[in-house]
C-alpha cells in the first residue's frame, strides 16, 4: 500500500493523540454562550416562591398582592396556572405496581421539600421579580417532616404523599433481582466466614459550576417555542416537554448552548423548565429563569442517599461464595426522570470484578421530605462498587490477608474474558491484573506498607493508610433492548449525520450534548481519521435540536462508546457514496479504488486520483453523476449498541490520619484505569482527574445534611464543602488498553470511572490507617470530627 | 430607589452609565455592559467564578457593588487578549495543559492565576493551590490547572517546559 | 440573588461618615470591604435602607507606627496588613492569621477593621486582636474613644459600639524580641473558616517560657483568652511536657457552641490539640 501514498498522511492519523481541544480559544478568550446571556427583547425573569418547610400543608395561597409591585407582568400559583400546570415526568417505572405519585410544577395544597415550587412572579426586570415575591401571602400548616429512611417505612410513619390514591405507606417500589447462580443462602451454608456490614452512602449535590437556566421564547419563526436550557439532555427534553406541556413536538426547538458541567445533574426535566414553557406560551413572549446557587442546593436534584446492608460469604481461604446486598434508596419527595431507577443501575456491578456463586439484590425506594434524588456522576455504580470494595476490605481484615491478595483470589481472570457474571452481564473483556500490576508499581505499595509497620511500631500520631479500589463498571448507555426490559420508556441509540460541503468543510452533527467533555475536538478526530480530513476542517455540531435533530445525549459515559460508533459508521457510508461518484469521475470500477490521504486512488496507477473535496463539489454540482446516485456528499447512521462496555481499573491511596485531631491528608493517590482505546489520551486524562476529585469529595468532605425539620443545613458553596485545589493533591495517573470488543472502535467510557473508584479507596486507606485501634468503618464524608469521634468510640472513650 | 451616575474603564474601554445602588458588578459587567464572559456561580462569594481584576488586583465582581466600581479600572477574561488568535501567556497555557472542561470556572481561574503570578512569579504546587483556594472548579480535579499555572510562570519567566507539563506531542 | 433595594452614600471623610450613620437612623450599614456584607445582602439577610461605603475614606487607610504601638486604619485590607512591612516586623501574628484569611481575591477587598466590627465567632482576627491585647478606636457623633478588645467582643457578631459609631483603627503593641508567634487554624477545606484557632504569642529567655498570650477562636460566641493556660506557661519549662500540661486547660471556660462543622466537646477537645501545638511552634520548642 505504501507505494500508492504519496504523502506522509497516514503518519498524521489523529485518533489517539493528545490534540489541544478547539473548544478551548472561546472558552479561554470569555466568548461563551452560556443560557444565562441570552437577552431577547421582551423578556420576562422569573422569581420563584418556594418553600421554606420540608412538610406543610398550603392553608391560604394568594398571589395577587404581587400584581401590583412595580414591573410585575403576571404571578402565578397552581390555582392561576390551571392546566397548565404541567407534572414532572417519571420515565423509569421500575415495577408495575411502582408509588408514582403527581409531581405538580407549582405545588398544589401540600409542599414536600425545602424549595418546593409554590408561586412564580413574571416582571420586565429582575429584580423587581425577585422583590415581588415578598408581596405574595401564603400560610402553611407545618407537619412533621419525613427525613429517616428506615423510620419512614415504620408502620403509622407520617406519609409524604397522602393523597386518595396514596398505598399508606412511603414504600415506592421493592425491587428483587435474584443472581443467575444459586441461592444465597445455600451459598453461605458453605461459608467459613460472614461479614456484615451497613453503610451509609449519603446524600450528594452535584454542585456543577453553572447553575441552571432557561429561556423559553414563544417567538420563534413559524410558531416554534424556542427553548434554551442549560441542560445534558436537549433531545429527550424535546420529547419530554412535549408530552407534558401538549405542545406539538415539532414546534419545540431546545437548545443547550454553552453547558458549565452537568454530572447528571442536568440529566432532568426541571419543574422549572416547564413553567418556562407554559408561562412563555400564556404570555406571548420570552420567560427567562436563573438559578441562584442558594436555589441549587434544594431544588437541582440530589444524587446517591442509600442505606447499604450488605452481607458477603466466603470460605477460610478467602474464596468468595457469595453476595446479599438490602438497600435503602431515598428517592426524596418526589419521582424525576430516573429517580427510581438510579440505585437500579448500581444492582448489577455489586459483584464487581469477582466471581462467586450466589448474588442476591433487594432495593426498597422510600419517599422522604427532601429534595428529590437522580442521577450522579456514576449514578448507582458508584454505591455498588464503594459497598463492594469496602466490604472486600473487611472480610480482608476478617481473615488476616492482605486486601489485594483477597481481590486477586477472587477477581475475574484475563483469560476468563467474555465472563458472564453472578449479576446477569456478560463482560467483554478486561485485564485486571495488567492494571494491577502497573498500579502497584508505580504507588510502591511495599515500601508504603514498610512505612505504615513503622509508624505503627512507633506510636506516630500520625498514622499513614493504604486504601485498594479495584473497579469495573458498566457504560455506554445502553442497548435499547436492555433498557426495554429494566422497563425504562425510551432506546439507547446514538446518530451522526456527516456532510462534507461543496468547498470540502465538514460538518459533523452528533446527538450527544457534551458539557465539558471535549465532543468538538474527539468527534472530528474520529471522523478525521476515516475521512482523511483535517481536524479543524470538521465543525461539530450539537446540543440544538433544530440543527442536530436525532440523539439521545450525554450521560452514562455513553457519548464515545455509543456515539462513537454512529461517527465511524456515517463517516464510513460517506466514503462510500463517495466511492462510487470517484469511480465515475475517474472511469474507473469502485473495487480499483483505494481511499488513501484524503484521495481515492486507482491501484497501482499512481497519477490517478480524485481528492474527498473534489468529489464534494461534484456532489453539489450534480452535473455528472453516475445513474442512481443522489447529489450531495452526506451519510447518517443510527446505532444501537449491542451491549455495555467494562472499564475497569486499579485505584490506590495512601492516606495520613492525625489521630489527634482527626484529619485526613490524602499524600499520594494512583491510579491505572483501561477504558480501552483512547480516541484523546488528554481529555481521557482530563475525564479521570475531575472524576477522582468527585469521588474523593465524597469520602472526605461533601454530604448533604438535613435537620429534623428536613432543613437543608448544607445550604450554601459555604457549608457544602466542595474542594478547591488546596483540598486535594496532585494525582498520578495511567491507563492499560484492552480495547472493548462491543463497539467497533474498541473504546469504553471514561466520564464516570475516576468518580466510582476512589470513593471506597479513600475510605478504606482511613480505616486502614486506623485498624490497629479498633476501628472498623468511617461513615462519610470523614470529617476530622467523625474519625475523631470513631477513634474514640473504638477505643472505649465515652465520645 | 435612585439611580447614580458611574464611569468605568472596563477592558480599556470607560463606559458612563447610571445604576441601582445594589446592582452587583458582576451584574452589570454582563447585563449593562454585555461583558458575558465573566459568570456568577455562587451567592455567598464562595465559588470565584466572577473573579475580574480591579485596578489590577484580583476581586470576586460579586462581592463589589457596582457603584463601588465608579472609578475605577476592571479587567474581564474578555480583556486579556482582544481576538481569539491573542492570547494572554496564562489563556494560552490552559488550553496547552487542558486546564478548563466546561469553562465556567475558567474565567474565574484565569484572572485569579494572573494576579497569583503578578505576586509571586515563580510559585510552588503548594502555593499554586492555596493561591487558587477561592476559586472552585467541578470539572478538572485541578491537577491541569496547576500544571497551566506552573505552565504559564514558565512562559511568562521565559523558562523551557518541562516534559511533564508538555502533555506528549499532538 | 440580588440584594433588597438600599440607598447609598459615599463619605469622604470619618465625620461625614457618622453623619450619614446617625441620619440614618438605626437603619444605615457600614459598608469596609463588603466581603461579608455583600453575601448578607444578597442572601437578603440584611436590609438597611441605606449603605454607607466607607472605603473611600483616605484616614481610614494605612498602618503607621506608633512608638512602642502600631496603629492600623480600620480600611486597611487583609492584602495591605498582611504585606505591610510595619505589620511584618512588629505584629507577625496578625500578618500570619491575616494571611489564612479567606482567599486572595477576598483579602484583597476585606478590611481588617470590618473582620473586627462583624466580630464572626470564626473570624480569625479577632482572637488575635484580643490576645495581643489590642486596642480599638471608635468614632461616634460624641466624639472618639478607645475600647480594649477585651471589652470589643461581646457575643455573636456583637461588639460594644454603640450603633452610631464607626471603627476607626486598631492598635497594637509591638511584639519585641523574645517573642514567637503562631496562628494554628483548623479548618475542614482551606477556604473554610476556622472550626478551632488559636493565636499564640510566646515570650523565652533562658529555656523558660516567661509569657504566653493566646486568644481561641470559635470556642465562644466571641473570641476568649485561654487564661489558664497563660498562666500555667508563665514561668514554665520550654518543654513539650510542660506545654502540653498548660494546653490541657485549653477548653477551660470557654462556650464552645455545637454546629454544622463540628459538636462543643469536639471543639473543646481541639481546643486543646491545637493550643499545644500553636504554643510549641510560637515558642520554637
Ligand atoms: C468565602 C469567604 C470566606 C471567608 N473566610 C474567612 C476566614 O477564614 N476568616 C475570617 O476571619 N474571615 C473570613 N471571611 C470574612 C472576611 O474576612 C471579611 O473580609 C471580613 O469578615 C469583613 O470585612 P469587610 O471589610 O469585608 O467588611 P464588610 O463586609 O464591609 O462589613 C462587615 C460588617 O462590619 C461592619 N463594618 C465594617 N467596617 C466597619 C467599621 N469601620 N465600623 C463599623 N462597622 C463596620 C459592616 O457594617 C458589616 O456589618 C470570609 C469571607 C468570605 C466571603
Ligand atoms: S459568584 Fe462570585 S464568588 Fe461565586
Ligand atoms: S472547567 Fe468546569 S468548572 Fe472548571
Amino acid at each position: 500500500m505504501t507505494d500508492t501514498l504519496p504523502d506522509k498522511l497516514e503518519t498524521l492519523s489523529p485518533m489517539g493523540r493528545p490534540l489541544r481541544r478547539k473548544e478551548d480559544a472561546r472558552l479561554l478568550h470569555g466568548q461563551t454562550n452560556w443560557t444565562d446571556n441570552i437577552q431577547l427583547p421582551g423578556t420576562v425573569y422569573m422569581a420563584i416562591l418556594r418553600s421554606p418547610m420540608a412538610h406543610a400543608r398550603i392553608t391560604h395561597l394568594d398571589v395577587t398582592p404581587a400584581l401590583s409591585e412595580p414591573h410585575v407582568v403576571a404571578a402565578y400559583s397552581a390555582k392561576e396556572l390551571g392546566d397548565l400546570n404541567g407534572a414532572v415526568p417519571c420515565v423509569w417505572p421500575v415495577t408495575d405496581d411502582m408509588q408514582a405519585p403527581a409531581f405538580p410544577a407549582l405545588a398544589v395544597d401540600k409542599v414536600r421539600h425545602v424549595g418546593d415550587c409554590v408561586a412564580v412572579v413574571l416582571a420586565t426586570d429582575r429584580n423587581a421579580a425577585y422583590d415581588a415575591l415578598d408581596a405574595i401571602e401564603i400560610d402553611y400548616d407545618q407537619l412533621p417532616a419525613v427525613i429517616d429512611l428506615e423510620s419512614a417505612l415504620q408502620p403509622g410513619a407520617t406519609l409524604v404523599h397522602d393523597g386518595a390514591d396514596s398505598p399508606g405507606t412511603n414504600e415506592c417500589y421493592t425491587y428483587h433481582l435474584p443472581g443467575t447462580g444459586i441461592p444465597y443462602d445455600e451459598a453461605k451454608t458453605k461459608a467459613d466466614v460472614v461479614v456484615k456490614r451497613r453503610f451509609i452512602n449519603q446524600r450528594l449535590i452535584p454542585a456543577f459550576m453553572e447553575p441552571r437556566a432557561v429561556v423559553a421564547s414563544p417567538m420563534g419563526v413559524s410558531n416554534e417555542m424556542t427553548v434554551w436550557s442549560s441542560t445534558q439532555i436537549p433531545h429527550i427534553l424535546r420529547v419530554l416537554l412535549a408530552l407534558v406541556t401538549g405542545l406539538p413536538e415539532n414546534s419545540l426547538r431546545i437548545i443547550a448552548p454553552d453547558v458549565g458541567g452537568g454530572f447528571g445533574g442536568k440529566l432532568q426535566i426541571y419543574r422549572e423548565e416547564i413553567l418556562a414553557v407554559q408561562i412563555a406560551r400564556q404570555l406571548g413572549r420570552p420567560v427567562k429563569w436563573t438559578e441562584t446557587r442558594s436555589e441549587n442546593m434544594v431544588a437541582t436534584h440530589h444524587g446517591r442517599g442509600q442505606v447499604q446492608d450488605i452481607e458477603i460469604a466466603a470460605t477460610k481461604n478467602g474464596k468468595l461464595l457469595g453476595m446479599k446486598v438490602n438497600l435503602l434508596a431515598d428517592m426524596g419527595a418526589y419521582l424525576q426522570i430516573i429517580t427510581p431507577g438510579t440505585p437500579l443501575l448500581g444492582m448489577f456491578m455489586y459483584p464487581g470484578i469477582y466471581k462467586m456463586d450466589a448474588y442476591d439484590f433487594n432495593c426498597i425506594g422510600v419517599f422522604t421530605n427532601k429534595t428529590p434524588t437522580d442521577a450522579y456522576r456514576g449514578a448507582g455504580r458508584p454505591e455498588s462498587t464503594y459497598a463492594m470494595e469496602r466490604i472486600m476490605d473487611e472480610l480482608a481484615a476478617e481473615l488476616n490477608m492482605d486486601p489485594m491478595e483477597l481481590r486477586k483470589k477472587n477477581w475475574i481472570n484475563h483469560e476468563d474474558f467474555p465472563y458472564a457474571t453472578i449479576a446477569g452481564l456478560v463482560y467483554d473483556t478486561g485485564n485486571y491484573e495488567a492494571a494491577t500490576d502497573k498500579a502497584m508499581e508505580m504507588f510502591d505499595y511495599d515500601s508504603l506498607r514498610a512505612e505504615q509497620q513503622r509508624r505503627r511500631a512507633s506510636g506516630d500520631p500520625v498514622q499513614l493508610g493504604i486504601g485498594i479500589s479495584t473497579f469495573t463498571e458498566m457504560c455506554g448507555l445502553a442497548p435499547s433492548r436492555t433498557l426495554g426490559a429494566l422497563k425504562y420508556v425510551a432506546g439507547g441509540w446514538e446518530h451522526c449525520t456527516i456532510r462534507m460541503l461543496p468547498t470540502g468543510k465538514v460538518e459533523l452533527i452528533t446527538g450527544t450534548s457534551p458539557h465539558g467533555q471535549g465532543h468538538e475536538t474527539a468527534w472530528s478526530q474520529i471522523a478525521a481519521d476515516i475521512l482523511g480530513v483535517g481536524v479543524d476542517d470538521i465543525e461539530v455540531i450539537h446540543s440544538d435540536t433544530g440543527r442536530a435533530p436525532y440523539g439521545m445525549d450525554t450521560y452514562g459515559s455513553r457519548s464515545l462508546a455509543v456515539g462513537g460508533q454512529a461517527i465511524k459508521k456515517a463517516a464510513e457510508r460517506l466514503i462510500e457514496k463517495a466511492r462510487v461518484i470517484a469511480a465515475h469521475q475517474l472511469e474507473c470500477s469502485v473495487d480499483d479504488l483505494e481511499y488513501v490521504g484524503g484521495a481515492f486512488r486507482v491501484k497501482g496507477d499512481a497519477e490517478k486520483a480524485q481528492p474527498l473535496a473534489a468529489v464534494a463539489f461534484e456532489a453539489f454540482s450534480a452535473h455528472n453523476l453516475p445513474d442512481g446516485v443522489e447529489p450531495t456528499l452526506q451519510a447518517e447512521s443510527t446505532v444501537d449498541p449491542q451491549d455495555f462496555s467494562y472499564p475497569h481499573g486499579t485505584h490506590l491511596a495512601a492516606v495520613e490520619v492525625d489521630t489527634e485531631t482527626g484529619k485526613t491528608t490524602l499524600r499520594t493517590y494512583v491510579c491505572v484505569d483501561d477504558v480501552g482505546v483512547q480516541v484523546n489520551p488528554m481529555i481521557v486524562e482530563g475525564q479521570v482527574h475531575g472524576g477522582l476529585a468527585q469521588g474523593i469529595a465524597q469520602a472526605m468532605y461533601e454530604g448533604v445534611e438535613y435537620d429534623e425539620d428536613g432543613n437543608l443545613l448544607t445550604a450554601s458553596l459555604a457549608d457544602y464543602l466542595v474542594p478547591s485545589a488546596a483540598d486535594l493533591p496532585s494525582f498520578t495517573t495511567s491507563t492499560t488498553e484492552t480495547p472493548s470488543t462491543t463497539n467497533p472502535l474498541g473504546t469504553k467510557g471514561v466520564g464516570e470511572a475516576g468518580t466510582i473508584a476512589s470513593t471506597p479507596a479513600i475510605i478504606n486507606a482511613i480505616v486502614d490507617a486506623l485498624r490497629p485501634m479498633g476501628v472498623t468503618d468511617v461513615q462519610m464524608p470523614a470529617s476530622p470530627q467523625r474519625v475523631w469521634r470513631t477513634l474514640q468510640e473504638a477505643k472505649g472513650g465515652n465520645a | 430607589m435612585s439611580q447614580i451616575p458611574i464611569s468605568v474603564t472596563v477592558d480599556g474601554l470607560t463606559y458612563d452609565d447610571e445604576v441601582e445602588p445594589r446592582t452587583l458588578l458582576v451584574h452589570w459587567l454582563r447585563e449593562s455592559i454585555g461583558r458575558v464572559g465573566t459568570v456568577v456561580g455562587c451567592d455567598t462569594s464562595s465559588c470565584g467564578a466572577c473573579t475580574v481584576l480591579m485596578d489590577g488586583q484580583s476581586v470576586k465582581s460579586c462581592s463589589v457593588l457596582a457603584v463601588q466600581a465608579n472609578g475605577h479600572t476592571v479587567t474581564t477574561i474578555q480583556g486579556l487578549a482582544e481576538g481569539e488568535d491573542n492570547w494572554h501567556p496564562v489563556q494560552a497555557a490552559f488550553k496547552e495543559c487542558h486546564g478548563l472542561q466546561c469553562g465556567y470556572c475558567t474565567p474565574g481561574m484565569v484572572l485569579a492565576s494572573i494576579d497569583l503570578l503578578q505576586n509571586n512569579p515563580d510559585p510552588s504546587e503548594q502555593e499554586i493551590r492555596e493561591g487558587l483556594e477561592g476559586n472552585l472548579c467541578r470539572c478538572t480535579g485541578y491537577h491541569n490547572i496547576v500544571k497551566s499555572v506552573q505552565y504559564a510562570a514558565n512562559t511568562m519567566a521565559g523558562k523551557d517546559q518541562p516534559a511533564e507539563l508538555t502533555g506528549g506531542a499532538r | 440573588m440580588i440584594p433588597i433595594a438600599f440607598d447609598y452614600v459615599r463619605p469622604t471623610t470619618i465625620p461625614e461618615a457618622v453623619a450619614a450613620l446617625v441620619a440614618s437612623g438605626e437603619d444605615g450599614k457600614i459598608l469596609a470591604g463588603g466581603q461579608s456584607l455583600m453575601p448578607v445582602l444578597r442572601l437578603r439577610m440584611a436590609a438597611p435602607s441605606v449603605v454607607i461605603d466607607c472605603s473611600e475614606i483616605a484616614d481610614l487607610q494605612g498602618v503607621r507606627d506608633d512608638g512602642n504601638s502600631i496603629v492600623i486604619g480600620a480600611g486597611t485590607t487583609h492584602h495591605d496588613v498582611m504585606n505591610s512591612p510595619i505589620v511584618k516586623e512588629h505584629s507577625p501574628l496578625l500578618a500570619m492569621a491575616t494571611a489564612t484569611v479567606a482567599d486572595p481575591a477576598i483579602r484583597h477587598r476585606g478590611t481588617l477593621g470590618g473582620a473586627l466590627a462583624h466580630a464572626d465567632p470564626a473570624g480569625d482576627l479577632p482572637a488575635v486582636a484580643l490576645a495581643l491585647d489590642g486596642v480599638l478606636s471608635v468614632t461616634g457623633p460624641n466624639g472618639s474613644r478607645d475600647i480594649a478588645a477585651a471589652d470589643f467582643f461581646t457575643d455573636y457578631f456583637t461588639t460594644s459600639m454603640a450603633e452610631d459609631e464607626i471603627l476607626v483603627s486598631v492598635t497594637l503593641p509591638k511584639l519585641g524580641a523574645g517573642w514567637g508567634y503562631h496562628y494554628e487554624k483548623f479548618q475542614r477545606t482551606a477556604q473554610g473558616w476556622a472550626i478551632v484557632g488559636v493565636a499564640a504569642a510566646v515570650h523565652r529567655s533562658n529555656g523558660n517560657i516567661t509569657a504566653a498570650r493566646i486568644g481561641l477562636t470559635n470556642m465562644a460566641p466571641s473570641p476568649v483568652r485561654a487564661s489558664s493556660v497563660e498562666t500555667a506557661l508563665s514561668g514554665a519549662d520550654a518543654t513539650v511536657k510542660a506545654v502540653g500540661d498548660a494546653a490541657a486547660s485549653a477548653a477551660d471556660g470557654t462556650r464552645a457552641t455545637s454546629d454544622l462543622h463540628a459538636a462543643a466537646d469536639y471543639r473543646e477537645h481541639l481546643a486543646r490539640v491545637i493550643t499545644k501545638r500553636a504554643v510549641l511552634t510560637a515558642g520554637g520548642i
